[in-house]
């Protein structure tokens, strides 16, 4: 029985093909803006996880606090009060997996002919660790170089490429501030940051080399900053615990002094940054659905015309011996079909669009199954729900009257 | 004769509510069918004819009284069972013909089945065999805007025959045809009167028309005026045969 109505309503829409279409259309636009804006916001949030991926995770960076000297207050690391060996003890907490000290500089690099300003960090091998970062080639430098300050250093690709062009800088001498540097491994790019800075734009040292040979202070053996990772996300909370006593207690604090560091914690930085392009998809799906009820609307007007230009055959088909659920699925069916069948061509709209779109302006997309299958779900929900109130209508009415319209 | 009485109408009233109050179309209508007969029914315009029709077509219910149909009382049917009447029981032919303009002749004839839950196939084949049965074998695939009036109204009569009724209810079943014309399809009705013992009920204000049946019951102001049988002698079946 079923099959047969599938067959009566998709004649009746064959009948009036420039109306199907044109209900259709409001149903395509619907759907493909649906599949479109989800792609869109999902691709934004597959950006921003990777970039989050990239930065490392469960990661702290322990600041330098600030100072105050003469009411002048200091901006935080205006005080180096951090140290190699604060680092040190850092590592041997149990919350805390690897830990890396930094002591960045801007500075020129040379290679031959060649040089670039790029941000040299003096850091230990755990860096790689803390980061998420390989070695694209050749090899870290060790903790021998480090003990032994040896001029080593690790390139970014961005440097590798600037310095060296094709060559394979592995083995090779650079200098950095007129000390000649071994180049001993190449890292695997990691791409932009949350803030669009290059990370692949800088060249790792050993610390100690960095402290004594680059970036000497009056304060010998402090660090910038130390990166840390907790063993797990579970432990962040008992990491910065540990470090914040530890630190007070191995700096001489008094139990009312002032933290003269700062422990923050990035990963809830990138959290927010993932919530806030999950709000937006979120919300252009929200906004993309609004044209799908619009859509449904227009199928709904249409119905309600159909219905009152077919009240005859509504009468004869009754006068033949349709029930009223008889015409009530017919009319159903048919918007059904119409929603459907726009859905169809609208998911095939919107799936081509989102691959245009990624392909002529490089657009991040991402078409789930999940976002189709939920445009098609609403696509035929809205389709049994604007299609009932006009095949109700067509179903109440009386035979005799029906029969009487022209 | 008459084993049975296939159409029992007693005291039965309609009225329509206008803004000035109810008028009343019928009033107090007694009228009994045997299985097998045919009859026509008369009078002027107005009086209340299609009205009587519609309420025997269980297209419309009366305002009171009883409406005893094959048996069962359609005065206190829901919509779903007079459906199935109109359905099983009745077969309907109109004065406009009423056929779907846009399916083909025997989708047109097989469309009561479809209601009546027969599978394709034997849909299909039914149907045929029935437009052969009113002469149109070979037409299966015209629209009926692609034959004559005649034909379409064979084609509606069919429509009606297909799912073996035990009433044909016609109402002005001739009213848009030609004379000759009107005497092919009148031949057609009692022919179907005659040899399948299917109850005829016809509406009509021409007596030619209903010369072909054996009854005649004239309606004036929603009374039921005379009722009498027409002479056989008179009959044109008679003549025409």
């Amino acid at each position: 029985m079923i099959g047969e109505m599938l067959l009566e309503a998709w004649h009746s829409m064959r009948a009036n093909r420039m109306r199907s279409v044109l209900t259709m259309l409001g149903m395509v636009i619907g759907v493909a803006a649906v599949i479109l804006m989800v792609a869109v916001g999902q691709g934004a949030q597959m950006s921003v996880n990777a970039s989050i991926a990239s930065m490392g995770s469960n990661l702290f960076i322990v600041l330098s606090g600030s100072a105050t000297s003469g009411g002048l207050r200091m901006g935080t690391g205006a005080m180096p009060t951090l140290t190699t060996g604060d680092a040190a003890a850092i590592a041997e907490l149990p919350a805390v997996g690897a830990v890396a000290p930094m002591v960045p500089g801007t500075t020129q690099v040379v290679y031959g002919p060649n040089n670039w300003s790029t941000v040299v960090v003096g850091t230990s091998p755990d860096m790689l660790t803390v980061r998420d970062w390989t070695i694209a080639r050749g090899s870290a430098f060790s903790e021998a170089d480090v003990r032994s300050a040896a001029k080593v250093a690790v390139l970014g690709q961005t440097v590798a490429s600037n310095l060296f062009g094709d060559q394979d800088p592995v083995g090779r001498t650079l200098r950095i501030k007129q000390s000649p540097f071994v180049v001993v491994g190449v890292l695997a790019a990691k791409g932009q940051s949350l803030t669009g800075q290059d990370q692949d734009d800088t060249v790792l040292v050993p610390v100690t080399t960095a402290q004594r040979k680059l970036f000497g202070t009056q304060f010998p053996g402090t660090v910038r900053l130390i990166m840390v990772q907790a063993r797990s996300a579970a432990l962040m909370r008992q990491a910065e615990q540990e470090m914040t006593s530890l630190l007070r207690q191995r700096h001489h604090l008094p139990a009312r002094a002032d933290n003269d560091f700062d422990i923050r914690n990035l990963t809830a930085l990138a959290n927010t940054a993932a919530q806030t392009t999950r709000v937006m998809s979120v919300m252009l799906g929200a906004i993309a659905s609004v044209s799908l009820l619009v859509g449904g609307i227009g199928i709904m007007n249409i119905m309600l015309v159909s219905v009152t230009e077919r009240t005859r055959e509504i009468g004869i088909r009754m006068a033949i011996g349709a029930r009223r659920r008889d015409i009530l699925l017919q009319f159903l069916l048919e918007a059904v079909i119409l929603s459907l069948l726009g859905c169809f061509i609208g998911a095939l709209c919107g799936i081509g669009g989102a691959v245009a779109a990624h392909a002529l302006a490089g657009t991040a997309v991402v078409v789930t199954a999940v976002s189709v299958l939920v445009a098609f779900a609403l696509a035929s929900a809205v389709g049994v729900f604007f299609g009932y109130y006009p095949a109700r209508r067509a179903a109440a009415m009386q035979p005799v009257d029906a029969l009487r319209y022209q | 004769m008459p084993a049975a009485d296939v159409i029992v109408l007693q005291r039965l009233c309609k009225a329509y509510a206008t803004a000035a109050g109810a008028v009343p179309v019928l009033r107090d209508i007694d009228l009994s069918i045997g299985a097998g007969e045919s009859v026509a029914i008369m009078g002027p315009s107005g009086s209340g004819k299609s009205t009587l029709m519609n309420i025997l077509g269980c297209l419309d219910v009366p305002t009171s009284g009883r409406y005893v149909l094959d048996g069962s009382d359609v005065s206190a049917m829901d919509g779903d069972t007079r459906a199935r009447l109109r359905n099983r029981v009745l077969g309907f032919v109109f004065q406009g013909f009423n056929l779907l303009p846009r399916a083909d002749l025997v989708d047109n004839v097989a469309l009561p089945l479809l209601y009546a839950g027969v599978p394709s196939a034997e849909r299909r084949s039914r149907a045929a065999e029935t437009l052969a049965r009113v002469g149109l074998k070979g037409f299966e695939r015209y629209l009926p805007s692609q034959v004559s009036g005649g034909q379409q109204q064979r084609v509606a009569i069919a429509r009606a025959l297909v799912n073996r009724p035990r009433v044909i209810l016609a109402d002005e079943p001739t009213g848009n045809l030609d004379t000759h014309t009107s005497g092919d399809i009148m031949q057609l009705f009692s022919a179907l009167n005659r040899a399948d013992g299917i109850t005829l009920v016809l509406v009509t204000h021409q007596e030619e028309v209903a010369d072909y049946a054996h009854r005649r019951v004239m309606l004036v102001d929603g009374r039921i005026v005379s009722d009498q049988p027409i002479p056989r002698s008179a009959s044109a079946v008679e003549v025409s045969r």
